[in-house]
């Protein structure tokens, strides 16, 4: 065995714990789930956790100081520092709509951040 | 502004928007439709709830709390309903009067053939928890820190101390640590956290900040700004041990300790109140003691999810029209619905038996797995639903037949069971 890590389970109430391994030929296992999402999960987690992040942004000359943003899909775990960077020098501009992109591919990514509210003039 | 009004939905929140579509769908005319919100724009809570989440079981997608108030704010705004915002209600009575105020307006007195509650609720503070020590500034609950954070860009301090391990501490523990705070530690008085286990995954263990169990906030330090927060471990009463006694620095505490039904209006409209709720006691199409006022979502239990509370709303608005157009009359015979073991309260309270299957909702006191759900008339099992688990923390659902009901007097008993 190369390596093993274990996690809880949070596709369901259930929390199931997971022991992820990885034998030398490559091969991952999951022991302890109790369904067939429980092994998709505790696989994602131990080859690459994906999260979605979401944070809010400034907006110039807008009825309101914030808009809420989100990375349109999920993004690397290990990409979080990146993304949360990116989004710390970002200002954008009112008027601002629910999907607008405010920062296409975000830290070399293939998911955009967007907007997750109206933002309307002042 | 008019007087008179087919419905009057009191909160523009997640509740009050459903509630007011689906009375417009079941055949209200949209313009005798009015909703009343006290906030600047309607949406309520959910507008400072920007992680995502919400909407899995009625959209299918994880949406975040301002894209999912927008599909019914799109909805309400694309219709005639009226929205009265920046509007606080002052007053209800039992003739279904609403007395309200803005600045437009000025003082308000509408008259509505029905009322939907829909007022959602609010954090238990500093206040309800007698927390000893000073009253330094740097306190705050975790819902006025979301907002400061993510409505208003304010930080609400650098090195933080969280009490309680409901969803909202999570989420803003991992929310705070995003925007450069330190989040020191989380306390929960319980053994086990209230929140989902996804959160304490991905917004705790994600970030490496610890949880303990077992364990509260003893004092508050500090003069004009807290300085630190002295915590300890609580033995089986839940009373802290001195010699666990542990002083943290820290220049803000956070509190996560709990939902309450916001319902001052309700009870001076003299409504019948469940004691265990905290909100009003209702049928089963979520009407209150006072014929024609209807409560749903946060103002008459605290739900763990957004879409219960849209489905509640939906249930209440239609009512609410039927009663409108039907001109119905509270039945002779209800059922009352009591909590028996390991069921903390239910909702409906009551039941007026009919030609629908009925919805209960329940929650249980304390973790069951697995769990066996039984509703019982006297001695005879009406129906028992077995699950891997049931949680306090998850609401849970039983449907009961309509025909199961028919030639019921008097009671019904919802209790859990190991097993």
């Amino acid at each position: 065995m190369v390596s093993q890590k274990e996690f809880v389970c949070t596709v369901c109430p259930v929390g199931c714990r997971l022991t992820v391994s990885q034998a030398e030929d490559g091969e991952i296992v999951v022991r302890g789930n109790t369904c067939k999402r429980g092994a998709r999960y505790g696989r994602d987690e131990f080859v690459d956790p994906q999260r979605t992040v979401t944070s809010s942004v400034w907006v110039e000359g807008g009825d309101l100081p914030l808009v809420s943003v989100r990375t349109q899909g999920s993004v690397s775990k290990a990409k979080i520092p990146e993304v949360l960077q990116a989004l710390k020098r970002c200002k954008v501009c009112a008027p601002v709509h629910v999907g607008d992109v405010i920062i296409p591919h975000v830290a070399g990514t293939d998911t955009n951040v967007v907007a997750t509210r109206n933002v309307r003039k002042k | 502004m008019r007087k008179e009004w087919d419905v009057i939905v009191v909160g523009g929140g997640p509740a009050g928007l459903a509630a007011a579509l689906a009375c417009s769908e079941r055949g209200i005319p949209q313009e005798n439709i009015v909703i009343l919100e006290r906030d600047r724009q309607l949406g309520g809570i959910l507008q400072q709830c920007i992680h995502h989440g919400f909407g899995l079981h009625l959209f299918g997608e994880e949406l975040t709390g301002p894209e999912y108030a927008q599909r019914f704010i799109d909805r309400v705004q694309d219709s005639s309903i009226v929205c009265k915002t920046d509007t606080m209600v002052l007053e209800i009575t039992n003739q279904r009067e609403v007395v309200a105020v803005n600045a437009q307006d000025g003082l308000m007195v509408l008259s509505g053939k029905a009322i939907i509650l829909a007022m959602g609720c609010r954090e238990r503070t500093r206040g309800a928890l007698n927390i000893p020590g000073t009253r330094p500034a740097g306190v705050y609950t975790a819902g006025c820190a979301q907002r400061l954070v993510n409505m208003e860009g304010y930080m609400p301090g650098k090195e933080i101390v969280i009490l309680g391990s409901g969803d909202i501490g999570l989420i803003m523990a991992r929310r705070l640590t995003w925007e450069g705070a330190k989040v020191k530690l989380v306390c929960e008085l319980m053994p086990y956290s209230s929140g989902l286990t996804r959160n304490i995954v991905q917004c705790l263990e994600d970030n490496d900040i610890p949880l303990r169990f077992e364990h509260t906030v003893v004092q508050i330090h500090g003069k004009s700004r807290v300085e630190g927060v002295t915590i300890a471990r609580v033995d089986g009463d839940r009373k802290p041990i001195p010699s666990t006694f542990e002083y943290i620095p820290c220049d803000t505490l956070l509190l996560s300790v709990g939902l309450l039904p916001e319902n001052e209006l309700t009870e001076a409209a003299g409504i019948q109140m469940d004691s265990r709720t905290k909100g009003a006691m209702v049928d089963q199409h979520r009407q209150c003691s006072v014929e024609g006022i209807f409560a749903c979502g946060n103002v008459l239990h605290v739900h763990d999810l957004v879409d219960n509370v849209s489905m509640e709303a939906q249930t209440a608005g239609i009512a609410a029209a039927d009663y409108i157009m039907q001109d119905r009359k509270p039945e002779g015979i209800t059922v009352s619905v009591q909590n028996g073991s390991g069921v903390s309260y239910t909702v409906p309270q009551r039941i007026v038996p009919g030609d629908e299957d009925v919805d209960i909702y329940l929650r249980t006191r304390g973790v069951f797995k697995p769990a066996t759900l039984t509703i019982q008339a006297g001695d005879k099992t009406l129906l028992q639903k077995k699950k891997s688990v049931m949680t306090p923390g998850e609401m849970e659902k039983v449907t009961l037949p309509a025909e199961k009901l028919q030639d019921i007097a008097g009671t019904i008993t919802v209790s859990v069971i190991g097993g």
